[in-house]
Order: structure tokens, then sequence, then C-alpha cells
């Protein structure tokens, strides 16, 4: 499939220069954002994005596609909010079809405790730009009429937290078009190219080792998914990084339309429907630090069994495909972009569970960094240097699951 | 089929039925005291490969002990003592 792309697309494929004023390490979503944000907005062009696999192979093909910008703490909805914004114009900035869908997202409450905790999620969301309202179970009914409301009688549907603008794209139809958009106007894309060190100058990272040679570069990104701790060794640097996996599968046909994105933190699942009409179904990550994209069977018994709570009729439906990917884990559950203390060299990491639904303000925002040398507003407080400056941004509870 | 963890005491049993925990450990080359705090609080090793790690039996004989594992296939390499 990939060749097929690659040839549809007529795009050029050229082997590396021995110079680049950018390199970024990892061709999946986040990289290739940063390169088209580069070229695009700010007339970047002379870059390069070295990828170990494909474009697209390794997280950004293996997560649930969900974007949202319902998220706990104010720093982090204004983020989310930008990049919601950027998706629904992307369609029309790239001329693809990314099948990009606004659903809404219901987020259920099955105890008083968590009535109050949706409530005020609405609240702060509202007040921070990510239109979010509390919503009763008739009008939870109404949005999703497929949901048990009594939860199986053990997980009662009190009410949830409505998010209109939550919505799911197609993920390589958006790293397909942002490595196009890239490349179109100049930018390198080499793939099956690992980098295997940095070249260093002194404190300052003046370029990669790549499996083609020696690359210099004024600047250098990594823009890694689960294997970040390794590049930031290379530089010298330990991250506040755990990696571990996170699972999803789909199963076949449903019949119905099934409108919403619904999730719950005390069931700990969430559920959508493809464009294929499956539905998707994820939880959240493997307890122990893994690097395997092994998927296990328990998985799937312990979501089914409590997705069955709220959404009976999937009894009747057959587990089709499921798939695992590795999440870099900060420890407050924020992402970490930006400067690193290593002169030349950037960090966008720690995208855990949230990758996804980040991608263009990721990449835009660091693309701003990148070219104009000052930390943007939006993501100042999500630098590496937090964590020495006791100023962590926690954020568990909306990044629990998705 | 789930990861099974060894538990010297009750035997093989399902990853679920435990509690994981790092062996923290602060590199020898930072010397800096406030480094080495950040460093325990905040950093992790994150290995590819074998590592050293403490489980803790919550939902068993309730105990702490040490195996080593492959982090790139979780194939437990050596079960330890309790």
């Amino acid at each position: 499939m990939n060749e097929f792309v690659e040839r549809q697309m007529k795009l050029t494929w050229r082997p590396p220069k021995k110079s680049y004023d950018v390199v970024i390490v990892g061709a999946g979503g986040h990289g290739l954002a940063t390169a088209y944000y580069l070229a695009t907005r700010h007339g970047m062009s002379n870059v390069a994005v070295f990828e170990r696999g494909y474009i697209g192979g390794g997280n950004s093909g293996r997560n649930t596609t969900i974007i949202r910008a319902n998220y706990g703490i104010p720093a982090a909805v204004r983020f989310y909010q930008r990049s919601v914004d950027l998706y629904r114009g992307l369609e029309e900035e790239t001329d693809r079809w990314l099948m990009h869908q606004q659903k809404g997202i219901l987020w259920m409450a099955h105890s008083e405790a968590a009535v109050r905790a949706e409530r005020m999620r609405a609240k702060l969301n509202t007040e921070f730009g990510a239109e979010t309202e509390f919503v009763g179970p008739q009008q939870v009914h109404e949005l999703c009429p497929q949901l048990d409301m009594s939860g199986g009688g053990r997980w009662p549907v009190l009410g949830a937290s409505y998010h209109p603008q939550g919505a799911t794209a197609r993920h390589d139809r958006v790293v397909w078009a942002l490595a196009e958009g890239a490349m179109q106007r100049g930018a390198h894309v080499h793939q099956n190219t690992p980098v295997e060190g940095l070249i260093l100058d002194g404190e300052r990272v003046a370029g990669v080792r790549t499996a083609a040679g020696d690359v210099a570069a004024g600047a250098v990104v990594s823009a890694v998914g689960g294997h970040v701790s390794r590049i930031a060794a290379m530089a010298g640097l330990r991250l506040p990084i755990r990696t571990h996996r996170l699972q999803a599968f789909v199963t076949n046909h449903y019949r119905q339309q099934f409108g919403p994105i619904v999730a719950s933190s005390e069931l700990f699942f969430y559920a959508s429907q493809t464009a294929r009409g499956e539905m998707l179904l994820g939880a959240e990550i493997d307890p122990q630090p893994s690097f395997s994209y092994r998927s296990s069977h328990d998985f799937v018994q312990d979501v089914c069994r409590r997705a069955l709570c709220l959404l009976p009729f999937m009894s009747n439906l057959r587990v089709l495909r499921q798939w695992t990917g590795v999440c870099d884990m900060s420890p407050d559950y924020s992402p970490i972009m930006g400067q690193t203390g290593v002169p030349g060299f950037y960090l966008t990491t720690g995208w855990g569970t949230w990758g996804f639904k980040a991608i263009p303000a990721g990449g835009e925002q660091m693309a701003e960094l990148i070219a104009t040398g000052e930390v943007p507003e939006l993501i100042a407080p999500f630098g590496l240097d937090r964590f020495a400056r006791d100023r962590t941004m926690a954020d568990r509870g909306s990044a629990g699951t998705h | 089929m789930s990861l099974r963890i060894p538990c010297p005491t009750c035997g093989g049993r399902s990853v679920h039925e435990f509690v994981h925990g790092e062996i923290r450990r602060v590199p020898d080359h930072l010397t800096d005291p406030d480094e080495r705090d950040l460093d325990f609080a905040f950093h992790h090793d994150n290995e590819e490969g074998i590592v050293t790690e403490r489980w803790f039996h919550a939902q068993g004989c309730r105990r702490w002990f040490e195996i080593r594992r492959d982090t790139t296939t979780d194939r437990i390499v050596e079960a330890g003592e309790s």
C-alpha cells in the first residue's frame, strides 16, 4: 500500500544531502508536521526528516485517531484547542481528504463524584476555549441511543460532559498529507534511514549519523515515538520518560450508525465507530514498561467486559483486529516540547496516549520555536526544564485513557 | 495471552495481580545533589533490553521480589527469589 501511495502522489525522493538547516528524526505525525509548518509558515525548506521505517509506520499508525481538547488544566486546554482548530482547516489547507469527521465526545459519569468532576471539566474547558457542556441522562440518551443508560445495573449513566468538537480523522491520510505538503515545498523525507548517532561539536548537537552517512544540521529535532530515551542519551540527556504499550482493537462492521465518541473514566475504556463501520475500542496503557508490539488476549477480554456494561449491542460483534503501539509516558501526563538545554537539540516527546490529536499544533509550535528561536507562549509551560523548576503540569485525569 | 509474572511464592500469575516497581538508579557521574534529586524523582533509564525490576504481588502473597525481563519482547529472563 505504501508504494501505491508513493506512486499516486508523484513525490520526488532524493538522496540525503551533506547538510540541512534542520534535521528531524522520525517521520511520524509530529516530525512531518514540524517539517510541514517550517515550509508553509516560515519558508524553511532546507529540512530533512529521517525515518528508520516508513512514513507513519510507528505510533502514528497505531493510535485511535481521536481529536479533542477537553483536557484538565488551562495550558493543555488552550494547546489542544489550537490543534482541534488546525485539524478542522487541514483538509482545505492541504487539499487532501483526511476523512476528518466531527462527532462530539461524551465523557460519562457513573457516580456523584464523577458527575462533579465532569461538571468541573465542562466549566474549565469552556472557560479556556474548548466548548464543553454538562448534559443529563436524557440528552446523553438522545446523543447516543445505543447506550445502556443503566450501565448493566452497575454503572448507571448519571450524566456526561459533552465536547461537540471531538472528532476523528484517518491517521495515514494525515501523515501523508503533511509529508506531501512538506516535500512539495522542498523538504526531504528519507525512509528506511535510521539515525544511529548524533554529531557533537563540543556541547552542541551539529548533525546526525545515519545509515546513509553523516549529515550536518543547524538544528536537530527528535520527534521519535517510543525510542526517545535512546536518542536523548546520544546528546547526554536523561529523560523523565517511561515507555509503555497501549493496545486497541476493532470489531467487525456494526450495521447502525454510532454517532459520538464515548468514553468512561470509571470503566476505563472509550469507543467510536470507524468510517468502515467497525467499533474501535481502546483503554489504558499496559502496567509494565515495554517496547514490545505484542498484543494480549487479556486486554480484549478485559475491555470487552467493561464496554459491554454500556454498549450491550457489542455482544453480537466479533473482534476483527488488534494492535499495539508504544507510548512515551511523562510523569505528569503532559507532553514535553521545546529546547533541551543542549544547544541545537530540540525535543517533542512525552506524547503518551495523546499524540495524534496534537499533531498540527505540536508541529506548528515546534516549527515556530525552531524558526524564530523563541519559545511560543502556547508551549512554554511544556518545556523539559519544568521538572527541575518544580512546575509539573499534572493532567492525569484527562489523559488517562486516550 | 497476557504477561505472566513468576511469583516465587505463588507461581506464574497474570500481570494484573501485580504492581510494578522500578529500581531507581541515579548514575554515578551526576554529583550535584540537586541534579541527583531531580534524577531520582523524575528520570528513568527506560532501557531497551534486559532490566532488573521489582514486582509486588498485590492480589496474592503480598510480597516483593525481583525478576529480570527483556523489555523489547516482554520475556522473563530470570525469575527471582522473594
